[in-house]
């Protein structure tokens, strides 16, 4: 039998803090980091709101003595890989054989296109430190290098579940005993390039999103970067490190229905869910709590608020979505509410789904409106679904 | 492992598609760029479908489809694809509208299909497939990392068939910009004689390959066998030494490489750690690949399908060649690739 992967450390940086505990803190409060456009500029600035991460690049790259110059993207994923590495206790990753593998769909956009700005005046006079790290994969490089990771190094971009697959193959490469740890999860930076293009969409709402409600109306942007220190089995009995949760089970399906919108009926989306239950051997009644993928736009909460009743039945447990606070924050959103679903088994609590009203008329189940303490969280779900029709569903269950 | 290969399709800068021979024509490339041989896309794609795609996903849905004729196979039970690039044209279509429009009445097209995931997407979509999909974007480990996810999945399926495929595409301006870092050659030079006058800087190229690959070796045209990726190696004795595990892993002396397919670009900056590869195999026949394909992260997976032609036809076609050993049949090949000196790869080929 194949031994599972644990999860032994978190990280995680968003609009609602720069470190796990401070987005426990702002969770249990209530308080969103949805807001107006302050880090850079757009026209959009004062109409579409954001979860931006309330931390300068210069105070960030200070804070881990890297150059200004580098990519917001690198810099949030590293912010929340330090976390993750520090609170799993583990002192020399590299005595072990250690990889990573990270989300992301923009990459080093956030600097390419001020890059491409100057470019498209004079071709030769844009600086070339701005685009060096453009491609999805340097991040992951500029991740490895800051913390010296080479036997396994891998970028994903399945677009807003690109963080979840990457869960996903940590796991399977830990279970085939191809690597002893993993760094696993996600990061993405707001840019103009990606809230230009949502709102070419026309799915950005104007005002605070409202996942699960009737009158949602599009989802807010959001930004920032959540990892999981995965581990074996060998790794905890010989590190003495106490694991935080096992990765029990995933699926990968694919919607094939279009290119930007699920099914009405949510196929991918149900076949992922009940995917990774039958991999966990659990029973649908067994879910404490699932973390909805929950964007807030008409299609998304509609499909997999169906696949979820048809999932669930009757009995659909607690439910929320955390975008109500950070936003939808696209490649690192797998990787940030996988941390959040962790947390949720670890501290006992299940979080709320902001600015949720009026119930939704295609679905009886309603998300949880306050922050819950005291909950016996054992089996956690959750989903991340993406362009491209990717729909991938994971649980943690507590060990 | 268990990973055999069912099916398989290339656009390349040679003619890969439409001839079914084995690199039995050569075209020539003046310059420091080789383009993709586009087919033509009649009986394959939907005409209305290819004018809102991009180079890149004609490519890609036209080599997935044919790897998957050719396997026999109607609906896979998996797409992943390997990019390091991504979707550039659309990238820069949406990225210069939007600059020049100053972000007003931009059109979505571009950006939906920028994404990296496009082409995994557009397969799965028009191949109705709901099985797993995912994209690898990892630099020159971005086909790599493709063999290593499907041979995990077959390990637990074997009786799924996987299209499998790395896929990159050279934009004009993306060309323009990687100029200056200094990769590319400064002179014109042809393909046909890039790896004979070494200079500094390669050749830019572009291409789409896929496979169908499963853990069921009936009417397989070849095996991987193994598979191994060497991360920003501290020196060329590091290399080395993986290379030996490798083989002494796959239980395999050096002189029972039939055929070494490497990845040599004619760029002088990184001909001492090909050298240093070769030398460990002077019985084997060594055959060059890059001067038919041009420089780029996902170069593996049309040196796989080099190799694989090789072990399906027992050929080394003389265009290929820098040495031959006059073995009469070929059982194991192994291709040894560098993207740049930072991602070096194995993958082992087998009847």
């Amino acid at each position: 039998m194949k031994s599972k992967a644990y999860a032994a450390g978190l990280g995680v940086i968003s609009a609602i803090g720069k470190d796990l505990a401070e987005n426990l803190e702002a969770l249990k409060n209530h308080q969103a980091g949805i807001g107006p456009i302050t880090l850079f500029e757009s026209i959009h600035k004062n109409k579409l709101p954001v979860g931006e991460v309330k931390v300068t690049n210069e105070k960030l790259a200070s804070s881990l003595k890297l150059p200004t110059t580098l990519t917001r993207t690198a810099l949030l994923g590293i912010h929340a890989v330090k976390e993750a590495i520090q609170s799993s206790g583990i002192p020399e990753l590299r005595k072990w054989r250690c990889g990573i593998i990270s989300g992301t769909t923009v990459g080093g956009m956030d600097k390419s296109e001020q890059y491409y700005e100057t470019f498209m005046r004079n071709e030769d006079s844009a600086p070339l430190h701005q685009i060096k790290n453009h491609e999805c994969g340097k991040i992951t490089e500029l991740i490895a290098s800051h913390f010296q990771i080479q036997d396994f190094i891998s970028t994903i971009n399945t677009a807003c579940s690109s963080s979840a697959n990457s869960i996903m193959l940590g796991s399977k490469l830990i279970a085939n005993d191809q690597l002893d740890i993993v760094i696993a999860g996600g990061t993405d930076a707001l840019t103009r390039f990606t809230l230009n293009g949502f709102n070419s969409l026309m799915i950005l709402d104007s005002e605070p999103c409202r996942p699960f409600d009737e009158t949602r109306k599009g989802l807010n942007l959001g930004e920032g970067a959540g990892y999981i220190v995965l581990v074996s089995e060998k790794v905890l009995e010989q590190e003495k490190v106490r694991p935080l949760a096992i990765v029990s089970g995933y699926a990968n399906t694919n919607d094939a229905f279009h290119q930007t919108a699920s099914s009405p009926e949510g196929r991918g989306s149900f076949s992922a869910m009940k995917s990774a239950l039958e991999m966990a051997n659990l029973m649908p009644t067994d879910i404490d709590y699932i973390n909805l993928h929950g964007t807030g736009t008409q299609n998304n909460d509609s499909s997999e608020g169906i696949a979820v009743e048809r999932l669930f039945g009757e009995n659909v447990p607690k439910a929320s979505s955390t975008k109500s606070f950070t936003g939808h924050t696209l490649g690192a959103s797998g990787g940030i509410e996988a941390v959040y679903s962790i947390a949720s088994i670890q501290s006992k609590v299940v979080y709320p789904n902001l600015r949720f009203n009026h119930q939704m008329s295609e679905i009886k189940f309603a998300p949880l409106k306050s922050f819950q303490k005291g909950v016996e969280v054992n089996h956690v779900m959750s989903n991340s679904f993406g362009f491209g029709g990717n729909c991938s569903s994971l649980t943690f269950s507590s060990c | 492992m268990s990973v055999f290969i069912k099916g398989m399709a290339a656009i390349s800068p040679q003619k890969t598609f439409e001839n079914n021979s084995f690199l039995s024509e050569i075209q020539e490339f003046i310059g420091n760029q080789l383009n993709a041989v586009e087919p033509s896309y009649e009986g394959i794609i939907d005409l209305r479908a290819i004018r809102r795609m991009s180079k890149i996903i004609r490519i890609s849905v036209a080599a997935s489809n044919k790897a998957l004729e050719e396997a026999g196979v109607e609906i896979p039970d998996g797409i992943i694809t390997g990019t390091s690039y991504g979707c550039m044209a659309d990238t820069e279509n949406f990225l210069r509208k939007m600059i020049d429009s100053k972000e007003v009445a931009l059109n979505p097209t571009p950006f939906i299909q920028s994404t990296h995931n496009t082409m995994s997407g557009q397969i799965a979509l028009l191949q109705h497939c709901n099985g797993y999909n995912s994209t690898y974007t990892q630099g020159g480990f971005s086909f790599e990392n493709c063999l290593v996810d499907a041979s995990l999945l077959l390990a637990d399926n074997p009786g799924w068939n996987l299209l499998v495929g790395g896929v990159d595409e050279i934009i004009e301006v993306s060309h323009k910009i990687l100029n200056r870092f200094d990769l590319y050659r400064k002179e014109n030079v042809s393909n046909l004689s890039l790896l004979n006058l070494p200079a500094e800087g390669t050749m830019d190229g572009e291409g789409c390959t896929y496979f169908v690959l499963s853990g069921n070796k009936q009417n397989a045209l070849a095996e991987i066998k193994s598979i191994k990726t060497i991360y920003k190696p501290a020196n060329a004795s590091h290399v080395i030494e993986s290379l030996l595990k490798f083989l002494s892993e796959n239980n395999l002396n050096p002189t029972e490489i039939d055929v070494l397919l490497t990845g040599r670009s004619g760029d002088t900056r990184y001909d001492g750690i090909y050298e240093k590869v070769e030398n460990i195999f002077p019985e084997s026949s060594l055959l060059f690949f890059k001067h038919l394909s041009g420089e780029y992260p996902t170069a593996s997976a049309f040196a796989t399908w080099v190799g694989t032609n090789a072990l399906e036809h027992n050929q080394t076609p003389e265009i290929l060649a820098r040495k031959l050993s006059g073995k009469t049949s070929i059982r194991n090949v192994l291709i040894y690739n560098n993207y740049f000196g930072v991602y070096h790869s194995l993958i082992l080929l087998q009847k």
